[in-house]
Order: structure tokens, then C-alpha cells, then sequence
């Protein structure tokens, strides 16, 4: 059986959909088969990230209402092997999203896939709470902003109310990513630095992926931002990201800060 | 620390983060709130009711979160013909 992961925000624009697929991806280059699927019915983007926009012909709420085959719908990256999306539909609204209906797709895609990453919508309405409902794993994504910070905590206590696991009174395992880190802001402070953020928001930190060209740029050519350009920064964050996820024990580097001899042996501890 | 900051303009980040701890204080404290006030009064009512007959309009529950405590106000009107029956 596989992982259902939720990225979660609240907000809009910090990042999810790019996560979900620089995620996906990575997780996909090591092997692992992987599955994206888009809940944000009516502004479906993630195809768009991918670069299979061209090739969307059905979609999730397609297959929730029985006009497609989940095989159908599914389509395969064609870059990576063991890499698909699930796309969301463009032109019906969120209403077609049914918890039935839902409920079926995540259990047939955990069947088959070794991890289910749902791109949430931003805000905590249906879409949103749909696509956390299943998720043994949520991932909130933060900037180190304000109004992002108030989201998610908005949206952590969503996680621990409305989700299945917790009406079954488990906890919800919850990781943050910081996304849209400038090291140099943070350090004249003018930006909330990492603990600032892990201090109120106290859930572990899964990664830290630095404000950089190269994710906008891996956007423009329909490509997540591990495959674009496997060296970049962000690259790094997410392929270190997709290794902690899986379990590994591996130190979250802060970017831009000056580390002693020390510092580099004794790095902070990972979620 | 740099020398040249002493000159520069205060830093914002320190007040971004006592804004968010002040405000995520109070609103993870009030968030399910309204709930708790909307089952104390149906529970407070049916106790109650049990007893004599009260107009469920004329029931308020209140409640007021102050800086050290939070109180609690039941405000319920009884009927004269009630009154005297439970009398």
C-alpha cells in the first residue's frame, strides 16, 4: 500500500504545485512510482507545471463520476518511467469533487502507486479539505511571510480535526517546507528566519527551498525544477526533501548560513 | 553583527514574528469556539426544560475571553406561569 501525502498551504502562491511536482519527481528519479494528483478543480495548474497540458484528455472528476477509467485519465511523464499525474478539471467547479467519490480514486491509486501526492487548492474549502481527508502525511507549505505563517497554522489545525486519521484519533504526522527562503533578508531581519517559523509554528521541518531563478524558470519550460536542473538549489532541497520523506535521517542545511567546522558536523536535526 | 547596521533601519522581522505569536495565541484559543457556546446552551436548555418550561428564545449564553480569565454568562428568562409551577 502506498503513502498519501497532502501539500497543504492555505494560502495561495507559495509554492504547492511546484512542490507536488519537484516532489513527485524526485521521488520518481529514485525509483519509487509516484502518482501527482491535482485537487484544484477549475484552476488546474499542475499539468501545467509538468508539461503535460497538451496531453490532459480526462480528468479527476472524469473518473469520480464514471464517464472515465482511472487508467485512462492517468497520464505518464515523459520523462520518468514511473512518474503520473492525475489532472484536475478545468471546466467544472469543485462541487463535482465527491467524498465518495474521492475516497474511491485514493484507494485504487494506493494500490497501485508507492506514493499518492495530492495538490491541494489554497484556501480550507471543499477542495481543500478533500485533499487532506486521506493523507497519512501532510506537508505544509510556508513562506516566511505573515499571512503565509497564519494560513498554515489555519491550516494545521484543519489537519488535526478534518482528516480522517484524526476522527480516528491518530495524529496527523505534519512536516513544513519553507519555501521562498532569501538567506539574505533573513539574515538582516527582514525576512522570519527558519526558527521564527519552526518556533510558532512548532512542526517539524522537512526542508528549506531557497527563493531562486531556477524554479521559475523550470515552470516556464513545463519541467519540476529536480529535472530541470538537477543542481540547482531548490533542485537540492527537494531531492534531500523526497530522501527525508522516505525516512532518511538527513540534517536540514539553512541556506546562507555561515556553518563552523562544528556546525557542519552537528547540523540541525530533520524532521 | 555589522557595524554599519547600528545605522541602518530597524529590522522587521522581530516585530512580524511578536505580531503572529499575539495573534495564532488567541486564534487557536477561539477556533472551535462558537461550538462550545452553541452545545453548552442546547445542553444548559434540555437541563432545564426538564425542569420547567422556558422559552428557547429567551436563553442567552454568553461568553467574554479577558486578558487572565474568560466568564462565563447564562442569562435565562423564566415565564411567570413556569415559575409558579416549579414553585
Amino acid at each position: 500500500m502506498g503513502k498519501v501525502i497532502v501539500v497543504t498551504s492555505g494560502k495561495g502562491g507559495v509554492g504547492k504545485t511546484t512542490s507536488s511536482a519537484a516532489l513527485g519527481a524526485a521521488l520518481a528519479q529514485n525509483g519509487e512510482k509516484v502518482v501527482v494528483v491535482d485537487f484544484d478543480v477549475g484552476l488546474r495548474n499542475l499539468d501545467l507545471v509538468m508539461g503535460a497540458e497538451r496531453r490532459v484528455v480526462y480528468d479527476l472528476v472524469n473518473v469520480i463520476q464514471g464517464e472515465a477509467k482511472l487508467t485512462q485519465a492517468l497520464i505518464r511523464d515523459k520523462r520518468l518511467e514511473t512518474l503520473y499525474l492525475l489532472p484536475a478539471s478545468q471546466t467544472r467547479d469543485k462541487d463535482n469533487l465527491t467524498p465518495e467519490g474521492v475516497e474511491k480514486v485514493i484507494t485504487a491509486l494506493k494500490r497501485a502507486f508507492d506514493w499518492v501526492i495530492c495538490d491541494s487548492p489554497a484556501g480550507i474549502e471543499r477542495g481543500a479539505t478533500l485533499a487532506m481527508r486521506h493523507a497519512d502525511v501532510a506537508i505544509v507549505v510556508t513562506n516566511p511571510e505573515v499571512s503565509s505563517v497564519r494560513d498554515s497554522d489555519r491550516i494545521i489545525g484543519l489537519l488535526d480535526s478534518k482528516t480522517l486519521k484524526a476522527e480516528n484519533g491518530e495524529c496527523m504526522e505534519k512536516h513544513l517546507l519553507l519555501t521562498r527562503y532569501d538567506p539574505a533578508r533573513a539574515e538582516r531581519g527582514d525576512m522570519l528566519n527558519v526558527d521564527d517559523v519552526l518556533e510558532i509554528l512548532s512542526i517539524p521541518l522537512l526542508g528549506i527551498v531557497p527563493e531562486s531563478m531556477d524554479v521559475l524558470r523550470a515552470s516556464n519550460v513545463g519541467s519540476p525544477v529536480t529535472l530541470a536542473d538537477g543542481h540547482s538549489a531548490p533542485a537540492i532541497a527537494y531531492f534531500d526533501a523526497a530522501r527525508r520523506l522516505k525516512g532518511e535521517n538527513l540534517p536540514v542545511a539553512i541556506p546562507g548560513e555561515k556553518r563552523g567546522f562544528f556546525g557542519k558536523i552537528f547540523g540541525r536535526k530533520a524532521a | 553583527m555589522n557595524f554599519f547596521r547600528l545605522f541602518s533601519r530597524p529590522q522587521s522581522a522581530p516585530a512580524a514574528r511578536e505580531r503572529l505569536q499575539v495573534l495564532l495565541a488567541h486564534e487557536r484559543a477561539s477556533a472551535g469556539d462558537s461550538d462550545l457556546v452553541t452545545k453548552l446552551r442546547d445542553e444548559i436548555l434540555r437541563v432545564i426544560s426538564k425542569h420547567m418550561q422556558i422559552d428557547d428564545e429567551k436563553v442567552s449564553v454568553k461568553m467574554e475571553r479577558g486578558a487572565q480569565v474568560t466568564t462565563l454568562a447564562v442569562d435565562i428568562e423564566i415565564p411567570f406561569e413556569a415559575g409558579k409551577k416549579a414553585a
